[in-house]
């Protein structure tokens, strides 16, 4: 009994974070269909500007919630500057044009980035744990865990319901809306695209960085995170249905559980744990749990 | 371009390689050899490009075919290369076989994550299965007989190459009839509108399961080639990143023609081996650049560009038109 509580404490733990990662890759291509590789890079930047900037609060400061914060900012403003950047300089000339292209110029922008994260950040790993041992331990089920876990628990359903009250309750929420359903009528009806477009995306991006600023203290920051985080975000994005928040939501609940039965009972299946839940849902529902509804073009 | 002038670039083309062969320096032949294995690997992408699919995963064939000539080189002691490489490709083209069952139903972003999925899992494999593949340590090869025979280090280099250069010769060959075949039109109309193939009569699903077949076993091909040239194999070689290579190099390429994609994958490949040299920590900077731009501004690759630059000269003057 103990060990279900244990397991089932460990997939939900796992799941926010997942879900905090992979909410913006949904977000991104619910309104703008373009599946963005560079998402990992977003969540990189996230992490390396949380790092830097707790590592320089911690030696000012020993005030916990402010490290959290100076999290939350760092992955804001992260999010905000790249994501911007990313859109206007790059994205949007491939507006309207293949869905191939639009993948491959978002995998051009992950290979530049790459390489532009080495220069800037050097490659020595950056160490921001502070937050995390800070803040002290938590029992279930017998188990030790950080309560630094809580912390992301509670971001990633913050980011859920504010997510959804953003798009469901306000009045640029419903423009999105407009323009996820129909883009041209949008336009015709006078909704500005390129306004809706720069928000989401950047919107995205801030989420994909926060995913990487909270992730920062328990890992060391190193070159070469975006690369896992990519793939496992596709993966829960898909399950869940490209777009839907729901289903991202859905997604990774699911992925978490199956991830972490599998590291209790099975430890040699846990890398293909992720696959194997997306090849199976994408064999029974093709267009994962929560599809988006596509018009068939003659 | 017609028949005639086709053939004898062709065989201008196998003749400048042949010379090559001869007169490379060593470190330059090693190069040429692998940009040539890679070049089956995007040639097969291609073929599923000119459908309107893009496969994230191709890196998955091109490794399960590396792993299975180095398990019957290493458990068998299978020592021919023309066995080692049938024993490859069967094995990627049955791999393909059930893949392509699970993903021949699917298009655009959802084939290209399904099969990225695929290849992800398989280098989970590799990496787990640490008795069998040495994990990422990988397995060493030991330098394969050709046609019986065991050749010294100097002169086997060079009999690689030529191995390469004769499979290459005979796939090209292939594909370019394949390309023009009704088959080939058949997927150029896939990407064009697929409903209306359906509707024609043809079965698209059939179509893009046998384009898929085809591509991997040219990815098992290149596989199986490349490790007699490396002698090395790790896990990394099903990595979701070499899949992307290659779909850049295919895309750089451009899906026009067959011979772009040996000019692009031998270009990419001493763009790589330089910008390793001269800019270690920025080579992937130096590629996506170079891929964002050729994106941007030549969709349909370096291919593209030269036969808009052909037509441009033709149109002209009527000078160029009587030369071609």
């Amino acid at each position: 009994m103990n060990n279900i509580l244990v397991i089932m404490a460990d997939g939900v733990l796992f799941a926010s974070w997942l879900f905090l990662v992979a909410v913006g890759l949904t977000l991104i291509y619910g309104v703008m269909r373009i599946l963005n590789i560079a998402h990992g890079s977003l969540y990189t930047i996230g992490a390396y500007t949380g790092a830097v900037f707790v590592i320089a609060y911690c030696q000012k400061s020993n005030w916990l919630p402010g490290s959290y914060l100076v999290l939350l900012g760092a992955a804001i403003l992260a999010g905000l500057i790249l994501g911007t950047i990313m859109e206007r300089g790059v994205l949007r000339w491939f507006y309207g044009k293949e869905v191939v292209l639009q993948l491959l110029s978002t995998y051009a922008i992950f290979l530049i980035l790459e390489d532009v994260y080495k220069l800037v950040f050097g490659v020595k790993p950056y160490y921001a744990y502070k937050p995390l041992l800070g803040a002290g331990n938590f029992i279930i089920g017998g188990v030790n865990y950080p309560r630094y876990y809580l912390i992301l628990f509670f971001m990633a359903v913050l980011a859920g319901i504010l997510l959804w009250l953003f798009i469901n309750k306000t009045r640029f929420g419903k423009l999105v809306l407009a323009v996820i359903h129909d883009p041209e009528i949008s336009l015709a009806m006078g909704i500005k695209i390129d306004r809706v477009y720069i928000v989401a995306f950047s919107l995205g991006a801030i989420l994909a960085a926060l995913g990487g600023a909270f992730t920062a203290p328990m890992i060391a920051v190193v070159p070469g995170l975006a690369v896992e985080v990519i793939v496992i975000s596709f993966a829960v994005v898909i399950i869940g249905g490209l777009g839907s928040f729901v289903g991202a939501g859905l997604g990774a609940l699911i992925v978490g559980l199956v991830r972490s039965f599998a590291v209790h009972y099975v430890p040699a299946l846990e890398l293909f744990t992720v696959y194997f839940v997306m090849a199976a849902v994408l064999l029974i529902r093709p267009q994962g749990l929560f599809p988006t509804k596509e018009v068939r073009k003659i | 371009m017609n028949r005639t002038s086709q053939q004898t670039t062709l065989i201008v083309l196998l003749g400048f390689m042949v010379v090559l062969g001869f007169i490379l320096p060593d470190w330059m032949r090693y190069l040429f050899t692998v940009a040539l294995c890679k070049a089956f690997v995007v040639l097969g992408i291609v073929i599923l490009l000119r459908a309107g699919l893009v496969s994230f995963g191709h890196a998955l064939f091109f490794a399960a075919a590396a792993y299975s000539v180095a398990f019957s080189a290493n458990l068998w002691g299978i020592r021919e290369a023309l066995v080692l490489i049938i024993l490859g490709v069967l094995a990627s083209l049955a791999l393909a076989a059930i893949i392509g069952l699970l993903v021949a139903g699917y298009r655009e972003i959802f084939f290209a994550m399904l099969t990225l999925a695929f290849s992800m899992a398989f280098f989970g494999v590799l990496v787990k299965a640490y008795k069998f593949t040495g994990g990422t340590d990988g397995l060493h090869i030991p330098s394969p007989t050709i046609l019986g025979l065991q050749f010294s280090p100097e002169i086997s280099s060079i009999a690689k190459y030529f191995l390469t250069l004769f499979c290459l010769l005979i796939v090209v060959y292939l594909i370019n009839r394949l390309v023009n075949s009704p088959f080939g039109y058949t997927l150029r109309a896939v990407k064009e509108n697929e409903i209306r193939v359906s509707y024609m009569g043809c079965s698209v699903r059939k179509a893009v399961y046998l384009a898929f077949l085809i591509s991997g076993g040219l990815a098992g091909l290149g596989g199986s080639l490349i490790t007699f040239d490396v002698g090395h194999i790790d896990p990394y070689l099903s990595y979701w990143t070499t899949s992307g290579e290659f779909v850049f190099v295919a895309l750089l390429s451009g899906t026009g023609n067959v011979f772009a994609c040996l000019g692009g994958s031998v270009f990419v490949e001493f763009i790589k081996t330089y910008a390793f040299k001269y800019a270690p920590y920025t080579w992937q900077m130096v590629l996506g650049g170079i891929m964002l731009v050729v994106i941007l501004f030549s969709p349909g690759g370096l291919w593209a560009l030269y036969e808009n630059l052909r037509r441009r000269m033709k149109m002209g003057g009527k000078k160029f038109d009587a030369i071609t």
